[in-house]
């Protein structure tokens, strides 16, 4: 192909294939939005390349995680089509809730809500399903407008999928342990660079390490605290194991 | 030579007066308003036990442990003031609001009217006293900067002498605080010592905008005089189909209207500094409003002037019916580009149009943000609001809450549950926060899961001294590749969320 017809094919916002590997000055220059730390690898920009789409499937954190990056980097952020998503989940994993808006319901006609947002949030995550012709059709307005369409399930022109094969939690230990580090295992694949299929495990929350919360114990109770010795001591010495294990993570520090 | 000569009116102390307007409070005990953490306006009163703006809140209620504070509103503010920009009206024609607690107009027609400054600015103080119950003082001068600042001192400043009135005054007086603090450091304390200093020698040393405040320093206009008339095409008019009567509606309306407008003037280059409003009820009343601005106001400035003022039509005056038709007029433009040091920065005001859009689409409840809040569960600790709202907590989110999770679903549900143990009985907690059996089996919406492990239950023992007080408690549970957050409530468990 000519140099100028590959010129003219971008001003109309069509990309070369080898356009999809990242340089460090995209960063530099805003062309790459940043992600969390643990995503970089995931991603073959190393971020969220503006103008690309990605679908996200089986977690809602991996979802959130994703915005986290940017949203505090100053980018803004929308979530179309998902009324029950968790924004203290996000806040959590790093989202900057303040510049994450929500449409829960676009309505019957999701296209023009959708593409109103594209023009003007840098990143637009779509959990509505929609018909492939109005799919093709927001991937390139996302292209045009330099924005990261973000869908949740499959998408006719993904650049790049990423699909959660499982999410685990640490082991609850009945009563005495609570969900703290999560485990994400993600497989991702896609077009261009993007294609060589890569599994990592992604951990969230490690980092985060707080004495547990005291579990069994009522802030106030109407009955007299005198709960039977038996119970209550081995709740005690689960307690002082938990914690010790914690202070030891805690010294090793997160693990990568 | 154009007169520029300006009369302003200005109440002491207005967001106090307002407030204590709003809550019936006497004006004899020290009120203070506070923002966030720190004082805005005090009373007299206050003021005299040593309270002073700017101070730390902590600090000012040690200081005098009976002051009374009030939360700042600039809504509240606006709401009430209508009535003194009523009676001002009445005596002066053409009156602008620079801001709540504070009015000007050209000093030529009252003064013209009443025969000398004093004559006017007495019959005024007394109209205020008498139509809208407020305390007010007048003051005359050559800008609206010195003029304000004759108000604060109840001066009438002769024509021409508008820089000499100024010279004395401490350069605090300029509403720029980081300008200020250089200007102190430099040594240069009084606005004289500052208006001497060449005006090219401040544009490059301090930059543009402190080539304005010198221009107040010098008792000069805030703007050079080449003001345009704008053209009458750049005015919004919206007619609407269902007559405002609600200030939600009112807020909603004022918010899409700004937002044409500030595109009229954009495409430009254009801000606005003076704003006309005009309502026309159904029943065919006209209300007429000119906002006066020291700044070209932004997006979010426009459409906070249009609010107050339909809020202060709606609650203040007696309606016979909604308003139909709302028209913004630019009734003085200056060049475009000094918004650029706006509230927004481009990238956001690109996002903060987007979102507008969207709402015109769905409307205001259509796109939501939350706020993070005081609480224990994940749905009590964020609060969605429609995005535009003020993000304010209800509850403090620092304070403790005992029993609030370490980790928060990602996706939140409501559905009924039911937990069970391994002989199919049902799992509960008892008053002492245990469970009765070990939980082994989760069913939720007829999907029935084997539980391999389980934490909990935390209490959620809320407000234990209210006849309604809220008894339940959470436990985590834990199947071979999914995690749940239960809810036991009136002895009924429900789904609350899931760890995706």
């Amino acid at each position: 192909m000519s140099r100028s017809a590959t010129a003219s094919l971008a001003a109309l916002g069509v990309n070369p294939a080898s356009e999809l590997t990242s340089t460090t000055t995209d960063h530099a220059t805003g062309r790459v939005l940043p992600v969390r730390g643990e995503l970089a690898g995931l991603l073959p920009w190393g971020g969220l390349r503006r103008g690309s789409t990605v679908s996200v499937g089986g977690s809602t954190s991996l979802l959130l995680a994703l915005l986290a990056g940017a949203t505090a980097d100053g980018c803004w952020a929308a979530v179309v089509g998902l009324p029950q998503v968790g924004v203290l989940a996000a806040a959590e994993l790093g989202v900057a809730v303040q510049r994450l808006a929500l449409v829960p319901r676009p309505g019957s006609d999701p296209g023009p809500v959708i593409a109103a947002l594209l023009d003007g949030i840098d990143l637009v995550a779509v959990a509505c399903p929609l018909p492939p012709s109005l799919a093709r059709r927001l991937t390139a307005r996302a292209r045009q407008r330099r924005a990261v369409l973000i869908v949740v399930g499959s998408w006719p022109s993904a650049d790049v999928e990423l699909t959660a094969e499982s999410v685990s939690w640490n082991a609850l230990d009945d009563g005495a342990e609570t969900l703290r580090r999560q485990q994400i295992a993600v497989r991702s694949g896609g077009r261009g660079s993007a294609g060589r299929p890569k599994n990592v495990v992604l951990t969230f929350g490690e980092e985060e390490i707080e004495l547990p919360l005291v579990a069994g114990e009522p802030v106030r109770s109407d009955e007299p605290a005198d709960a039977g010795p038996g119970r209550a001591g081995q709740l005690a010495t689960r307690r002082a194991e938990a914690v010790e294990r914690l202070v030891k993570l805690a010294h090793k520090g997160p693990t990568a | 030579m154009k007169d520029t000569r300006l009369l302003t009116v200005w109440c002491p102390d207005w967001p106090v007066v307002a407030a204590c307007t709003a809550a019936g409070t006497a004006l004899h005990v020290p009120v203070a308003v506070v923002d966030g953490n720190e004082i805005v306006s005090t009373s007299a009163v206050a003021r005299k036990e040593g309270i002073r703006r700017a101070m730390r809140r902590r600090a000012a209620e040690a200081m005098c442990p009976e002051l009374v504070t009030f939360e700042h509103d600039p809504q509240r503010d606006a709401r009430f003031f209508e009535p003194v920009a009523e009676a001002v009206e009445e005596l002066a024609p053409g009156i602008e609001v620079v801001q709540p607690g504070l009015v000007a107009v050209p000093a030529r027609g009252p003064v013209g009217y009443f025969g000398s400054v004093e004559q006017a600015a007495e019959r005024i103080v007394d109209h205020v006293a008498t139509r809208a119950g407020a305390e007010a003082q007048v003051g005359v001068a050559d800008s609206l900067f010195a003029a304000t600042r004759a108000a604060h001192r109840n001066v009438v400043v002769p024509p021409g002498r508008t820089a000499e009135f100024l010279r004395p005054l401490g350069v605090h007086e300029l509403d720029a605080p980081d300008l200020v603090d250089l200007l102190r450091r430099l040594g240069l304390k009084t606005l004289g010592a500052f208006a001497d200093v060449p005006e090219n020698a401040v544009a490059s040393r301090f930059g543009g905008p402190a080539t304005r405040q010198h221009r107040l320093a010098r008792g000069l206009p805030e703007r050079p005089l080449d003001k345009r008339r704008p053209a009458p095409e750049l005015a919004v008019t919206e007619t609407f189909d269902d007559p405002v009567e609600r200030i939600d509606s009112a807020a909603f309306a004022a918010k899409i209207l700004s937002e044409r407008l500030h595109e009229n003037l954009a495409a430009r280059s254009l801000a606005c500094t003076r704003l006309g409003i005009h309502a026309r009820t159904e029943n065919g009343e006209e209300l007429q409003r000119v906002w006066r601005a020291a700044e070209p106001l932004t997006p979010r400035g426009i459409a906070d002037r249009v609010r107050w003022q339909l809020d202060g039509w709606l609650t203040r005056e007696r309606l016979t019916s909604g308003i139909r038709t709302l028209t913004l007029e630019p009734v003085e433009v200056v060049d475009g580009t000094a918004l650029q040091l706006g509230l927004w920065g481009h990238d956001d005001e690109r996002a903060v149009r987007a979102l507008l859009h969207v709402q015109g689409l769905l409307g205001p409840d259509g796109v939501l943000t939350g706020v993070l809040d005081g609480g224990r569960g994940p749905q009590e600790q964020v609060r969605l609001v429609p995005w535009g709202d003020e993000r304010v907590p209800a509850r403090n989110p620092d304070h403790p809450w005992p029993g609030r999770l370490t980790r928060a679903p990602a996706t939140l549900a409501d559905d009924p549950a039911e937990l069970k143990d391994e002989n199919g009985g049902e799992v509960g907690v008892t008053g002492r926060l245990e469970l009765t059996a070990q939980p082994k089996k989760l069913t939720v919406k007829g999907k029935t899961r084997e539980i391999t492990a389980w934490a909990g239950p935390w209490p959620v023992d809320e407000r234990w001294w209210a006849p309604d007080r809220h008894r339940a408690a959470r436990i985590q549970v834990q199947t071979n590749d999914q995690a749940f957050l239960l809810i036991r409530r009136d002895q009924r468990w429900f789904l609350e969320g899931v760890y995706d």
